[in-house]
Formats: C-alpha cells, sequence, structure tokens
C-alpha cells in the first residue's frame, strides 16, 4: 500500500475542496492534499462554461473553468498538493486515514490530522421522482447532458423537453439552443421557479423558451430513443389534470429535477446526517459529529451559488487547518439550531460556542415564497436578530448573522414571518 | 449461404441454455435474436429467483421441469461463475383465511416432490424475517428458493456455449422458415440465409409469430407486464428472505426480497398488454406495488428507488408449457408457455430439448474437448484489499474508478467489452459488470462509458446505442 502523510486530507477538488485547501494553507497547516477523483481539479465548475460565477465573491462575472482557476492557481501557489484520477473508498474517523485508489499508486493510504469531505452532489434521476413511461436513449440529467455538450464535445439530442426549472436545467436549455438544438418547453411541477430569476430571464425568455409552472411530464413515449413526451397540468395535490394532457414530439428529455448530496462515504463513516439536507450535520466551524473530520460545499446542504460555497468552505479549511494543529476554540457549550416557521433547515446545524463571542451566519432555505418577510433569530424569548426581505423563495439561499455571546438558551430558532 | 445443424430461435435464458448444452455435442449451432445482447427480453426483467416449483401445478411438464432445475444450480454457478445464493422464501398469512390455505400449500408442494417446505409458527417467522407485519399468524418456508443475477446466468450460458463452438448472430431477425418436402430447410434471417436440419423455437414472446411461419400457431402469446421497484442498498427497510405473499387464484402476488448484490426488490404488478413491447413503468402500476407489499413489510420504503422497470412474461393462451415436435414437421421443435419460471428451468429445459432433438432424428456424440467452465470479470469491489493491489498492478485500469455508486472499474468494463459475445452497447456494459446500476443510474459513467465503448470499438459516438438499434446515445459532435 502506498502511503502518504498530510495536516489536512480533502476528499474532493471542486470548489469546496479549492476553497477549503487554500484556507487551510493559509491558516497555516503545512501539508494540505486534496484527493480528486477527475483527471484534473474544478469539479463540475470545469462543465460550467457560462458567466455568471464570482459576482459576490470576487465582485466580477466570471464562467465556471475562471472561477475554479483563481483557486487552483492560488492553492498551487501555496503548495497544496494533489492526488489526481484518484477514488476515495474509505474514510476512517477512528485512525484519520482515507483509503483512495488511482491506477499509478495502486491503492493508497493518506493519514491525516484532519479531514475535509467535499464530494458534492448528484442530481436527481428520472427513478427518483418516478416519470412513468418508456425507458428509451435519449432521458438525461442536465448535467450529465452537460458533461458530454461541454467536456465531450458531444451533443447530446435535436429536440429537446426540460422537466425542472433547476439552474442547471435552464443553463442548459439556453446552451442546447446556442448548440443549434430546437428546445420546446420548461416544464415545473412546481407553481414557482425552481432556481434563480436571472437565469430564467436570461436562458428563457431571452430565447422565447416557454417555461410551464404549475404541469408535469405524464409519460415517456418512445422504444429505442425518445419520441415525445406527453404533459398536463397538475392540480392543488400536484396531481395531473387528464383533460390538459398534451403531446410534445421530441428526442431528448433532459431532467433538472434537484440535486442530492453525495454522501456514502459519510454514511460509511458512521457520521451524523441531517435527514432533511441529506448531508452531515455540522457546527459553525463546519465540523461533524466526528471531530477530526469536516465538511464542506453541497455534501452538506444544496448551494444554488458557488460563491457561497467558497465562503462556507474556507470556513471549514480554516477550522480544520486549526484542529489540526490544536487551536480550535474551546466549546463551552452546545446550542442546537431550530427551524421555525417558514424555515426548510439549518446550516450549521448546532453552535459550538466558546468563551469569546463568536459571529455566526446561519444559511436556509425558506419552505414557501414570501413577500415582505421578517427574518428573525430567538434565543428563548428574546429576538437576538432580524432581518428584513423584500421576497424570499425556496430556489434562493438566505442567511442571517449574529453574536454568539446573544444566545442564552440552548436553542436558537430562526423563523420567516410576514410583515404585520 | 451460411450451413449450420442446428437454429436455435431466442438468446434468453433457455435458448442459451439450450445452446449450452447442444454445445456438449459434435454439432454446429447458431443462435439468433433480434436483440443486441443475449438475455435482453423477458429474461433480464423478472424477479432473478430461481424457483423450486413448490407450487407448480403438479404433474405438468413446467412442475418437472423446475423441481430438476432448482438442485442443478449449486454445481452450475460454480462452474460458470455466477452469483447465486441460497436464502430461502417465507409466506406469510395475516388473515385467518390465509392460514387456513397453508396446508394445502405444504401439500402441492409434497405433490411437486418439494419436500423441504416447513411451517413456521408466528415466532419463528418473525424471527427469521423481523420486517414483517407483526399481525403475521405463521407461515410457510421454502428453504431452497434462492436468489441469482439473471443477466450473469445467461451471459456464461451463452458465453460458454460460444467458447464450445456455438455462433451467435445478434441483431438479427428472423422473418421466415423455409420447409421442403415436411422437414425444416433454412431460416430466414436479417442478416441473410441460414440452411439448417434443426430450428428450435425459444423466441419467447415471440414463438407464435415464429410458429406461424412453419403454420404451427395453435395458440396465441399474451405479454403480462411485471412492474417493479429497485430499492438503493442503503434503504431503511430490508428483508432477510424472499417474502412471498400467499396467492390468490388471479396472481402468485408482488414480493419483496433482495438482490444478489444487495438492493431491495418489490413487485410485480400483472397486467394482460395488447402489444409485446411495452415495457412502460405506469403511476397506477408502481402505486399498486405499494398498496399490495406494505400489507406485508409496512415499513418498506418506495421513495428509496433507484430504478423501476417492467418485463414482459410471454403467457400462453391456452396456458401451459409446451415443448412440441411434430409428425408432419421434421426438424422443428416448439416451445411456448415458458413464463416466470423460465429463468430457473431453462437450465433443464436445455437437457429436455436435446433429447427431443435425439428423438427426433439428430445423431450427435459427445465431444471430448468440452469446457464446462468459465470465469466471471473478476469484482474490483468484492477483493481484499491485498487482491485490490495486486489486480491494478497486473492491470492498471482497475486503478480507475468509472462509476462510483458501484466501485466498477475501467479494467472491468475492458474487460466486460473484449470477452465472448463481448459488450457493444451501454446496457450490455451494464448488465456484465453493473456500471451505472447504481444510485445515480449512469449519470456520472454514463458519459465516460459511451466514451470507452466508442475508443475500444473504434467507431463514432454516435453509433454506441443504449440497446436497440435506433437508441442512439448522443447525436455527434457540437457545432
Amino acid at each position: 500500500m502506498y502511503n502518504f502523510e498530510c495536516d489536512v486530507a480533502i476528499v474532493g477538488g471542486g470548489p469546496a475542496g479549492l476553497s477549503a485547501a487554500v484556507a487551510a494553507k493559509k491558516e497555516g497547516a503545512k501539508k494540505v492534499l486534496i484527493i480528486e477523483r477527475d483527471e484534473s481539479i474544478g469539479g463540475i465548475l470545469q462543465q460550467c462554461i457560462h458567466p455568471g460565477f464570482g459576482l459576490s465573491y470576487f465582485k466580477e462575472e466570471l464562467t465556471g473553468p475562471e472561477y475554479a482557476g483563481r483557486f487552483a492557481k492560488e492553492a498551487v501557489e501555496l503548495g497544496v498538493e494533489f492526488l489526481l484520477n484518484s477514488m476515495v473508498l474509505e474514510v476512517n474517523e477512528n485512525e484519520n486515514t482515507v483509503i483512495c485508489v488511482n491506477s499509478e499508486h495502486g491503492m493508497t493510504e493518506v493519514k491525516a490530522k484532519s479531514i475535509i469531505l467535499a464530494m458534492g452532489c448528484r442530481e436527481r434521476t428520472r427513478a427518483n421522482i418516478m416519470i412513468p413511461g418508456a425507458r428509451p436513449a435519449g432521458v438525461y440529467t442536465a448535467g450529465s447532458a452537460q458533461r458530454l455538450v461541454n467536456r465531450q464535445n458531444q451533443m447530446v439530442g435535436k429536440k429537446v423537453v426540460i422537466l425542472g426549472s433547476g439552474d442547471i436545467g435552464m443553463i442548459m436549455a439556453r446552451r442546447m439552443t446556442l448548440e443549434g438544438a430546437e428546445v420546446l418547453a420548461v416544464i415545473e411541477l412546481m407553481d414557482y421557479l425552481a432556481g434563480l430569476t436571472r437565469n430564467k430571464v436570461q436562458c428563457l425568455d431571452d430565447f422565447g423558451i416557454p417555461l410551464y409552472l404549475s404541469h408535469t411530464i405524464t409519460k415517456i413515449d418512445g422504444y429505442q430513443r425518445v419520441k415525445g413526451v406527453y404533459f398536463a397540468q397538475v392540480d392543488e395535490n400536484k396531481k395531473p389534470i387528464k383533460e390538459t394532457e398534451k403531446y410534445i414530439e421530441c428526442d431528448t428529455l433532459l431532467l433538472s429535477v434537484g440535486l442530492l448530496p453525495e454522501n456514502e462515504l459519510t454514511r460509511k463513516a458512521g457520521i451524523e446526517m441531517n435527514p432533511i439536507t441529506n448531508g452531515p450535520k455540522v457546527n459553525q466551524y463546519m465540523q461533524t459529529s466526528a471531530e477530526s473530520v469536516f465538511a464542506c460545499g453541497n455534501v452538506v446542504h444544496v448551494n444554488d451559488l458557488v460563491d457561497n460555497v467558497s465562503t462556507e468552505s474556507m470556513k471549514a479549511g480554516k477550522f480544520a487547518a486549526q484542529y489540526a494543529m490544536g487551536t480550535l476554540p474551546m466549546a463551552t457549550k452546545k446550542v442546537e439550531n431550530v427551524s421555525g416557521e417558514n424555515v426548510r433547515y439549518l446550516c450549521p446545524h448546532s453552535l459550538s460556542v466558546a468563551e469569546e463571542n463568536e459571529k455566526v451566519t446561519l444559511y436556509f432555505r425558506v419552505l414557501h415564497p414570501e413577500l415582505n418577510a421578517t427574518i428573525r433569530v430567538k434565543s428563548g424569548d428574546e429576538i437576538i436578530a432580524t432581518k428584513k426581505r423584500q421576497r424570499v423563495n425556496p430556489g434562493e439561499m438566505e442567511n442571517i448573522t449574529f453574536d454568539t455571546s446573544l444566545v442564552k438558551d440552548n436553542n436558537v430558532v430562526v423563523e420567516v414571518v410576514k410583515e404585520a | 449461404m451460411m450451413k449450420t445443424d442446428v437454429v436455435v430461435i431466442g438468446a434468453g435464458a433457455v435458448g442459451c441454455a439450450i445452446a449450452r448444452e447442444l454445445s456438449k455435442y459434435d454439432v454446429d449451432v447458431i443462435v439468433v435474436d433480434k436483440r443486441d445482447d443475449v438475455g435482453g427480453d423477458a429474461s433480464k426483467s423478472n424477479s432473478a429467483i430461481i424457483h423450486t416449483g413448490y407450487d407448480a401445478a403438479p404433474g405438468t411438464l413446467e412442475s418437472q421441469l423446475v423441481v430438476a432445475a432448482n438442485p442443478m444450480y449449486d454445481q452450475l454457478t460454480k462452474e460458470l461463475d455466477i452469483p447465486f445464493k441460497r436464502i430461502g422464501a417465507v409466506l406469510p398469512a395475516f388473515t385467518d383465511e390465509q392460514f387456513e390455505q397453508l396446508p394445502a400449500i405444504k401439500e402441492k408442494a409434497f405433490k411437486n416432490h418439494v419436500y423441504d417446505v416447513e411451517y413456521l409458527s408466528k415466532e419463528e417467522i418473525l424471527a427469521k424475517e423481523p420486517e414483517l407485519n407483526p399481525e403475521v399468524k405463521g407461515g410457510l418456508y421454502i428453504p431452497r428458493e434462492s436468489l441469482i443475477d439473471p443477466f450473469i446466468l445467461v451471459q456464461a450460458l451463452a458465453e460458454n456455449a460460444n467458447e464450445n463452438g456455438v455462433d451467435f448472430m445478434l441483431n438479427t431477425e428472423v422473418t421466415g422458415i423455409n420447409v421442403e418436402n415436411g422437414a425444416i430447410k433454412s431460416v430466414e434471417t436479417t442478416s441473410g440465409t441460414i440452411e439448417t436440419t434443426y430450428v428450435v423455437n425459444a423466441a419467447a414472446l415471440h414463438c407464435d409469430d415464429i410458429a406461424a411461419m412453419v403454420g404451427k400457431a395453435d395458440y396465441k402469446v399474451v405479454a403480462r407486464r411485471g412492474q417493479f421497484y429497485i430499492l438503493d442498498k442503503n434503504t431503511s427497510c430490508k428483508v432477510q428472505t424472499i417474502v412471498l405473499p400467499i396467492p390468490t387464484k388471479i396472481t402468485k402476488g408482488k414480493l419483496m426480497c433482495p438482490t444478489i448484490h444487495g438492493n431491495m426488490l418489490v413487485g410485480p404488478t400483472a397486467e394482460d398488454l395488447d402489444d409485446k413491447v411495452d415495457t412502460s413503468v405506469t403511476t397506477e402500476g408502481l402505486n399498486s406495488i405499494y398498496a399490495d407489499v406494505s400489507k406485508m413489510i409496512p415499513n418498506v420504503n418506495l421513495r428509496d428507488t433507484i430504478t423501476q422497470y417492467s418485463g414482459l412474461r410471454p403467457n400462453r393462451n391456452p396456458e401451459g408449457l409446451h415443448v412440441d415436435v411434430y409428425d408432419d414437421l421434421a426438424g422443428y421443435v416448439n416451445l411456448s408457455g415458458v413464463r416466470s419460471t423460465g429463468l430457473t428451468l431453462c437450465v433443464a429445459m436445455g437437457k429436455y430439448v436435446v433429447e427431443k432433438l435425439k428423438e427426433i432424428g439428430m445423431n450427435v456424440s459427445l465431444k471430448d474437448d468440452f469446457k464446462a467452465t468459465r470465469k466471471g470479470i473478476p469484482i474490483f469491489h468484492e477483493m481484499s484489499r491485498e487482491e485490490q493491489e495486486n489486480i491494478i498492478k497486473e492491470d492498471p485500469l482497475y486503478g480507475t474508478i468509472v462509476c462510483r455508486c458501484e466501485t466498477i472499474t475501467e479494467g472491468e468494463i475492458m474487460r466486460a467489452i473484449h470477452r465472448p459475445l463481448g459488450a457493444r452497447t451501454v446496457d450490455a456494459v451494464k448488465r456484465r459488470v453493473r456500471a451505472g446500476m447504481g444510485r445515480c443510474q449512469g449519470g456520472f459513467c454514463g458519459p465516460k462509458v459511451i466514451e470507452i465503448l466508442a475508443r475500444e470499438l473504434n467507431v463514432p459516438t454516435e453509433q454506441i446505442n443504449k440497446n436497440l438499434d435506433g437508441s442512439y446515445m448522443v447525436v455527434g459532435k457540437n457545432k
């Protein structure tokens, strides 16, 4: 077995892993290693050749490869090391080891002082949402199609229908149109958009692609290759209304129906999970239930902006480095973060409150859209932070910041209420 | 013109088992199938169980063959390196009415010479199967009901037959059969005419269409669709045995069992269709599975599904398994009514059909160079760390993971392509080494598998199909 020792080992070289590596180095960790499955670093950003990245982090608009490139360059300059083409098979939190495999070294054991999980997420499939009908070729998740088109130079089809108004779906609607395909419809089950409004404007409206809200696909048609899809409007219980069923002839169906954190390694390591996010539970240091293991990015919860991933991952990198060096603040009490009215989940899930005051930011999604909303953080009977938002939407992540010194109780509750 | 002694129509479990049995003899055999791969139809989409025949109609050919076949699997699966596990089945009774049916079921098993069926008390059945509805009153245990990898079973039979000299013509549809002076003369196919003395019709769903070509279609085949769920290996509710419902007059009902690879399988429905190709899944069908199975296994979590599929069982009308030969048509053997027990009985059927062929005049002797064994593709994720280390040294492609859900390496995919009757399509790769069988259903590895297939077969990517001709994956390069 090939052996490797380091201070911080990072599983995944996408935006989360790269940002964490940079932060860990800057914090003073000597040997930082990224283990990446792909032949190159950058993760999914490598296939996101469209602009729109970095507006909040770099205050300028970059493409995916440019955004990843900035972090990759910095990581290389700081002396971060990489194991590429290497698949992690096992994370062992007791021994602080990571077992991975690659063609060059064969089986490899990496021993680290702290480990950061940054595996990202995967797409929900046709089977996850149980679309009825035939099972021909030509049904792709939007991300798979994006990989084929943008990295492998392979066009997946000519007449396209997209189910789901997630960001990748809308971006692929534009991409496929630019490559000469006809995008006939984007169909969304909910009565609101799943992705960012700016993507609807730039990717659908600008190209005259119709968006059908409150609609779903009722049947896939085609034996060898997709021949068409039936779709219909849904009622308030999301059940298709038979009389509204229509047929669209197409050869390709792309699915943008949600992302799932990729946590097989996390589960295998016995780390505590949050059933709502399908990611590990973390505190404000992005530390999991296994104290030497940290996690960041879409493996914890699915983000809509890579900028948020970077911010969150820098924390993971910083605190994992502190853990490795033995300087992570000692907690005096543990506080649960509780989802209140119109809050689907909170991340981090808990706070390790230390003597010294700390500013913490909780990220979350609402359950349903709301106008003129107030975000409130309550500790016991006291409101310790508020923030007003003109509009909140499940598709766009919200956040609120407060001081840990204000937390009196063993929990804080975050709620989103309509202004009176 | 091509010339052979025997043409077997259909490369499903039965056709391949017949071919393998024939390959023990000094006889030329060609297997033809319209699909892209062996085992591509009913043999791939079923409950993947090797039955005992406890519930067959006693005294029938089906009963004889299933009961004879079950014990053959211990040796066969060793010889041909096929994943196989005897895990046993339970038949729980939840109502007084069902409980009163148990003696009759046991008696029927006895009549089928299945002597090892046991009664289980409430405590015993719950100990064997803790996920059962606690209302259970007791039940039966059928120890030799077993799990198999149905894809590998058919591939192994076909590969071994092929290694012993049988030719396979895939993507080849039979368009006619020529008869001269009351005897088989040749078979017309989309890949040319094959002159032959014997024809074995093992075309399953389409066996009536083939029989009609020689005027022997005195029955019809109705496709009976069965829809299934496959659940994630991590699903919250797992069963330890094959959980079978007490059958009603109409149907054997819906079951839940593990697969040989550790997923859960739940289904099937039973719907008679007008056509023979509609392997769709339907909302009504899938919902009916939950309604029925949750009565036995209340915690079954179908939200953990990673795929749903359906298969078409070739149901004969009038019913019954038949192997027919004809006085007025020399050289022709017609199989019909091979239905859900076909996967089990195929190996006994192979032997049975060879005897039938001898009966109608096939004069053959055993070869002395028949090779009875076949080695499967070494499976990386089943190896110890040391074995993994060694195989990567031998073949570095075993160090490159392509399918991350199932941990399948490029080395395995290369072997799936470059072996007898190797994979030519994305689904054929999947059915050989499970790349794309996991929870992301090929989302990550699919594009890579297309690339590897194109590279290894030296064809443009747009010629790589999912399965059948016309099921292309990509349309060409970007503009």
